[in-house]
């Protein structure tokens, strides 16, 4: 089945998404796919798909698409106000868009991405596996613009099971990740861990689906030799020298040759996806290693 | 070998050498432990990226240490051959630090077989050991906001070239037209780990 869902308006950026690539990264594919997860797995169960099924993630709202015919589809992630033809739509809720008609994202008043899951998925072309927009390394389809026609797959078989989810609010003003200290810890002084779990981090306007990079006290290294590159992973606090960390997201690269102090735990790296720049980010340690 | 969590998302496995990486690499990706979802080789170290629901760190542990190297599967044979213009703004700064003339450091780069040990930074991007000792460079301090696709690059005890427009904090000593990274070619890297290359010298266009 084709001609689902044609974008009218992209907003500051939309994009497709879905859970990544992964098998790639030997030849520096990384596996990008939506910087919230745990929003996407839920509009899609919600919608009945396979919860790895592409949706669109759509950046601080002003999204407009018309369904090319009926479509089921439900919003999830920063609340923004839904329209349907007009009329209010409940976000975390199933929503029937009739043929013809326009579905709208207003903006947000928390948070940072809302996706927007039709029933069937999204079926733009894969690059090496996997439907999502890698700002960084450039695959997948383009960033979505108006005009652009998003296929939508057949309905699946199974209806979902439920039709509405609750879901907790996003933080107005502070944010609480928790991170596991290293896996380079060691290469700074211990009073540098010690003031990244003690003081708030400022997310700064230069922040993107690579990474986050926040504003705070230094967190001085222990030893200026250069580190090999290494593999790095989404959450990873990064230091670059004279520089604060930057808290790496869903289209960080591969690798990197700068030290990684702490990670904040996965669960947790979708919260840092729909931190805003201006928020307070604290940080607090879980299962914390001495060595 | 040493092993370092990240958090739920990774587990960092530091080696004594690349050819341990190697030898790690191989063996784990032809039986890869339950909740291994990529691996991701570097100079010392070996990253196992963890699906967080499916992932019990410990008993990964466990599995890396009682794995004995494999002999590394690539064993390509190939040999590809780049044509680089050196004309790279650094590379004045690069022969200041290695205490050459420019002809020299062009020398010594277009004068060795270089070898892809792994990939990584961005798709297609080979970090190229075995050349010139003498052309061992530190990265730049500041990172530049954009490198042009086909830079050829140094840094450290490696060098590679950009496939495609990026930032960047290596020392740039030329360009080549060559692609090296397509989506939609099979395969879409050409610097492969294994593959070898040797650099020939272009004259300005």
């Amino acid at each position: 089945m084709s001609g689902g869902l044609e974008v009218l308006e992209a907003g500051p950026l939309s994009t497709v998404q879905d859970l990544g690539r992964s098998g790639f990264a030997g030849i520096g594919v990384g596996m990008s796919g939506a910087a919230d997860r745990s929003s996407l797995r839920l509009a899609n169960r919600l919608a009945g798909n396979d919860e790895a099924a592409a949706a669109v993630e759509v950046t601080l709202g002003g999204f407009a698409a018309r369904a090319l015919r009926p479509l089921t589809v439900v919003v999830t992630g920063a609340p923004c106000p839904v329209t349907v033809g007009g009329r209010g739509a409940a976000p975390n809720a199933l929503v029937h868009v009739p043929a013809g008609a326009v579905l709208r994202l207003g903006t947000p008043e928390r948070g940072l991405r809302s996706y927007v899951a039709v029933r069937g998925g999204v079926t733009v072309a894969p690059v090496l596996g996997s439907r999502a927009t890698d700002l960084l390394s450039g695959l997948g389809p383009e960033p979505l613009c108006p005009g652009t026609v998003l296929p939508v797959g057949p309905v699946p078989a199974r209806w979902p099971s439920v039709g509405f989810a609750p879901v907790a609010p996003l933080a107005a003003d502070e944010l609480v990740l928790t991170v596991v200290p290293g896996p380079r810890h060691d290469w700074f002084t211990e009073r540098a861990l010690g003031t990244l779990l003690a003081e708030p981090y400022t997310v700064t306007s230069e922040s993107n689906r690579i990474g986050i990079r926040l504003d705070g006290p230094a967190l001085d290294r222990r030893r200026d030799d250069e580190l090999p590159s290494e593999g790095m992973v989404a959450g990873a606090l990064q230091v670059p020298p004279a520089s604060r960390p930057t808290l790496f997201l869903a289209d960080h690269p591969v690798t990197g040759g700068y030290p990684v102090i702490a990670v904040v735990v996965a669960a947790d790296v979708d919260k840092a996806a729909q931190a805003r720049p201006g928020l307070r980010l604290r940080f607090t340690a879980r299962g914390r290693r001495t060595r | 070998m040493r092993m370092l969590p990240c958090a739920d998302s990774g587990l960092l496995v530091e080696l004594d050498d690349l050819a341990a990486v190697r030898g790690l690499h191989a063996a784990l990706e032809a039986d890869p432990p339950a909740g291994v979802t990529d691996l991701v080789p570097a100079a010392r170290t070996l990253l196992l990226r963890l699906d967080p629901a499916k992932a019990d760190v410990a008993e990964i542990e466990r599995v890396v240490r009682a794995t004995p190297p494999a002999e590394s599967a690539d064993g390509r044979d190939e040999l590809l051959r780049v044509p680089v213009v050196y004309d790279g703004a650094d590379l004045g700064e690069v022969a200041r630090l290695t205490g050459l003339t420019e002809r020299e450091v062009v020398a010594e780069h277009t004068g060795a077989e270089w070898t892809v040990a792994f990939g990584g930074f961005a798709p297609g991007f080979g970090y190229l050991t075995g050349g010139s000792a003498r052309l061992e460079v530190p990265r730049r301090a500041e990172s530049r906001t954009r490198v042009p696709a086909g830079a050829v690059a140094l840094a450290g005890t490696f060098s590679g070239i950009y496939p495609r427009e990026s930032p960047g904090g290596w020392q740039l000593i030329g360009r080549t037209g060559l692609e090296t990274w397509r989506a939609d070619r099979d395969p879409p890297a050409l610097l492969r780990p294994g593959v070898r290359v040797r650099f020939f010298e272009e004259t300005g266009r």
